[in-house]
C-alpha cells in the first residue's frame, strides 16, 4: 500500500476514515497465513463444510438459471421463512413484509443500521473484547463509540452498573453481542432484563447481532428483543454463517421496527441493491432443511468445548465454560508474556496460531482468543503443544 | 451420556477412552464402564477399519445379490436368512422391503468365487426361488465415508 505516487500526508483520504483504529492484529494474521503447518484455533469461523444439501440447492439454483437481482429487501420467501424461523426460535414476530431485510453478511447489516441511526456525534455504546468491526464502523458512520469493558470475575457478561455509568444524554444505541466473539460468554437473563430495562428507562435502541445465538450448548438463548418493550427499540441482527457454516455464502438478515428497517433499506438500495440471489436460496434451503446437520455441528462444538476448556485449565491458563459461539478466552498472564508476545511465541515456537485478546479491545489484554471450530485431533494436538510451549 | 459416547465412536472407533472422557465431560472410569456394558450387552457388536480396497494390490471382489425366497411355515425368513448370514463369503446380510426379500454383500478373490458361491451354494438351498447378481464396480462412500479425496483449497488460517 506504500505506493510512492501518494506521499503519505497530503488530505486525499477522509477524515474520519484516516482516524480509524489501525488493527494491530494485520501484522500477526499475515504471519500467520503465510506460515505452512500452522495447526489453527485462531479462525473465527466453522470448520465445517456447508452441509451438501446446502450447496446441492445453490448449485440447482445456478442450473435454473436463478441469477437475478432480488428484490432490495431479499427474496421475499426467504424472508417469510426467517420471520416464521425468528418467531419460533426467539419469540419475536415480524412482518416479512416491511420488518425484515436480507443483508450481506451482518457486517453489513450493522454498518447499515449505524448509518441509518446516527446523526454525528451520537454516541454507541458496546463492550469489548468485542468483534473487531465495531468502533469502526460506528466511526464510519460519524458516530462516537463509546466502550463498556467486560471482566473475567463475571465470565465476561455485561454488568448493567458498568452500563448505566456509560449513559449519556448522546447515546443513541447499546450494541449488544451475546453469544460473544472473542470471549463466548452470555448474559444470564436477570442481567439481560436490566439491561433492557436501562434501555427503556433511557429511551436508546438496541443492536442485538445474535450471530452465534444457536450454538447455545447449555439452556435457552433469550433474546434481548423478546423481552416485555424492547421489540419496538430492538434491531435483531442474524444470519446463517455460524450456525449453518455458510460464511462465504455472506447472508444475514436484521428484524426490527418499520422506520429502521425502511432506513437501512434505502442505504442497502444505494449501495449493495440487494444480497447475492445464490446465497439467498442456500439460506431458503438452509432454513428449510437445516436442523438435522446444524445440531450435529453443534454437538462436536459442545464436545470439543469440554476437551479445550479443561486441557486449558489444567495447564494453569483459567477459563470459564462458555456456554456459547465457539472460543474460549483463557487468561494467560500466569505465562508472564503480554497476549501478543504469547500468541507470536507459540506460534514460532509451536506453529499453533491464537489470536491476542488485544485484539478485541483494551481489556482483551492478557487473554488469548482460542476458537475450537477445529477438528478434535487438532485441539488436542494443540493443547499438547500449548503446555509444551508453557513448560520452556 | 451413552448416546454421546455412541455417537463419537460411530464416526471414530480409535477414540481413546481418555480423549472420549474429556469430550463428554466425565472421568476415564465412568466411561470404560459404559463401553463395557454396551460390548457386554453386545449393542457394540465390533470395531472395523473402513478400507478402500481399490488403493491395495490384492484383489477382492464384492457383489450384491438380492434373493427371492419362499418363505417358509414355522420360521418365516429367519431360518433360511440365518443358513446365509453364516457362510464366510457373505458380508452382510438384510431383510428388504420391496421386489426382493434378502440383500447380501459377498466377496471373493475372483469373479469365478463369487459365481461360484452363487451357484452352487446360494441357489441351491431350499427356499431361494431366485438370485440377481450385482458386481460392485467402484464404491464412493462406505460407512459415512467419502471415497474420493476431494482438491484442497485456500482457506485463511486466521480471521477475527
Amino acid at each position: 500500500m506504500n505506493d510512492s505516487k501518494f506521499p503519505p500526508n497530503t488530505n486525499r483520504v477522509a477524515e474520519h476514515i484516516v482516524g480509524l483504529p489501525k488493527s494491530g492484529i494485520r501484522d500477526f494474521f499475515e504471519l500467520v497465513n503465510a506460515m505452512d503447518d500452522v495447526i489453527s484455533l485462531g479462525i473465527g469461523e466453522p470448520d465445517f463444510m456447508t452441509p451438501w444439501h446446502i450447496r446441492e440447492a445453490s448449485i440447482y439454483a445456478l442450473e435454473n438459471g436463478h441469477t437475478s437481482y432480488t428484490s432490495n429487501l431479499g427474496l421475499l420467501s426467504l424472508r417469510k421463512e426467517i420471520c416464521r424461523y425468528v418467531k419460533s426460535n426467539y419469540a419475536v414476530e415480524y412482518d416479512p413484509v416491511s420488518e425484515c431485510i436480507v443483508t450481506v453478511g451482518v457486517s453489513e447489516g450493522l454498518d447499515l443500521l449505524l448509518r441509518a441511526i446516527i446523526n454525528p456525534g451520537d454516541e454507541i455504546i458496546y463492550h469489548e473484547p468485542c468483534y473487531v468491526s465495531y468502533a469502526p464502523g460506528i466511526q464510519m458512520a460519524h458516530g462516537i463509540p463509546v466502550v463498556v469493558p467486560t471482566y473475567e470475575k463475571n465470565d465476561f457478561a455485561l454488568d448493567p452498573a458498568d452500563l448505566k455509568k456509560a449513559i449519556t444524554p448522546k447515546s443513541k444505541a447499546i450494541l449488544l453481542n451475546f453469544p460473544c466473539n472473542p470471549t463466548g460468554a452470555t448474559m444470564p437473563l436477570d442481567k439481560l432484563k436490566e439491561v433492557a430495562q436501562i434501555a427503556i428507562d433511557n429511551d436508546i435502541l438496541v443492536i442485538a447481532d445474535e450471530i452465534y445465538s444457536e450454538l447455545t450448548y447449555e439452556g435457552e438463548h433469550i433474546s434481548i428483543a423478546s423481552l416485555p418493550g424492547m421489540r419496538e427499540r430492538t434491531i435483531f441482527l442474524h444470519g446463517f454463517s455460524k450456525a449453518y457454516a455458510m460464511t462465504g455464502y455472506r447472508i444475514a438478515y436484521a428484524c426490527g421496527p418499520v422506520d429502521i428497517i425502511d432506513a437501512m433499506m434505502n442505504i442497502h438500495q444505494y449501495s449493495m441493491l440487494c444480497a447475492p440471489i445464490n446465497g439467498q436460496e442456500a439460506a431458503l434451503e438452509a432454513l428449510r432443511n437445516g436442523k438435522t446437520e446444524m445440531m450435529r455441528m453443534k454437538y462436536e462444538y459442545r464436545d470439543r468445548r469440554n476437551v479445550i476448556t479443561k486441557r486449558l485449565n489444567e495447564m494453569g491458563l483459567k477459563c470459564f465454560k462458555p456456554v456459547g459461539a465457539f472460543y474460549v478466552f483463557p487468561n494467560i498472564t500466569s505465562s508472564g508474556l503480554s497476549s501478543n508476545e504469547f500468541a507470536t511465541r507459540l506460534l514460532n515456537e509451536q506453529n499453533v496460531a491464537v489470536v491476542p485478546g488485544g485484539a478485541f479491545g483494551k481489556c482483551g489484554e492478557g487473554f488469548v482468543r482460542c476458537a475450537y471450530a477445529a477438528s478434535i485431533d487438532n485441539i488436542v494436538e494443540a493443547m499438547d503443544r500449548i503446555a509444551l510451549f508453557l513448560k520452556r | 451420556m451413552k448416546n454421546n459416547i455412541l455417537r463419537l465412536l460411530r464416526k471414530n472407533a480409535r477414540l481413546s477412552v481418555e480423549n472420549i472422557a474429556e469430550q463428554v465431560s466425565s472421568d476415564v472410569a465412568t466411561v470404560q464402564k459404559i463401553i463395557s456394558e454396551l460390548e457386554d450387552e453386545n449393542v457394540i457388536r465390533g470395531y472395523q477399519a473402513v478400507i478402500d480396497e481399490s488403493k491395495l494390490s490384492e484383489l477382492q471382489v464384492k457383489a450384491i445379490i438380492e434373493v427371492h425366497i419362499q418363505p417358509q411355515r414355522d420360521g418365516g425368513f429367519d431360518n433360511i436368512a440365518r443358513r446365509l448370514a453364516n457362510f464366510a463369503e457373505v458380508n452382510s446380510l438384510y431383510l428388504v422391503s420391496g421386489g426382493y426379500d434378502l440383500q447380501l454383500e459377498v466377496q471373493g478373490e475372483s469373479l469365478q468365487e463369487v459365481a461360484g458361491f452363487v451357484s452352487s451354494k446360494l441357489a441351491t438351498i431350499e427356499g431361494v426361488t431366485a438370485t440377481a447378481t450385482h458386481f460392485i464396480l467402484k464404491k464412493y462412500k462406505e460407512a459415512g465415508r467419502l471415497f474420493e479425496d476431494g482438491a484442497e483449497y485456500e482457506r485463511l488460517k486466521v480471521s477475527p
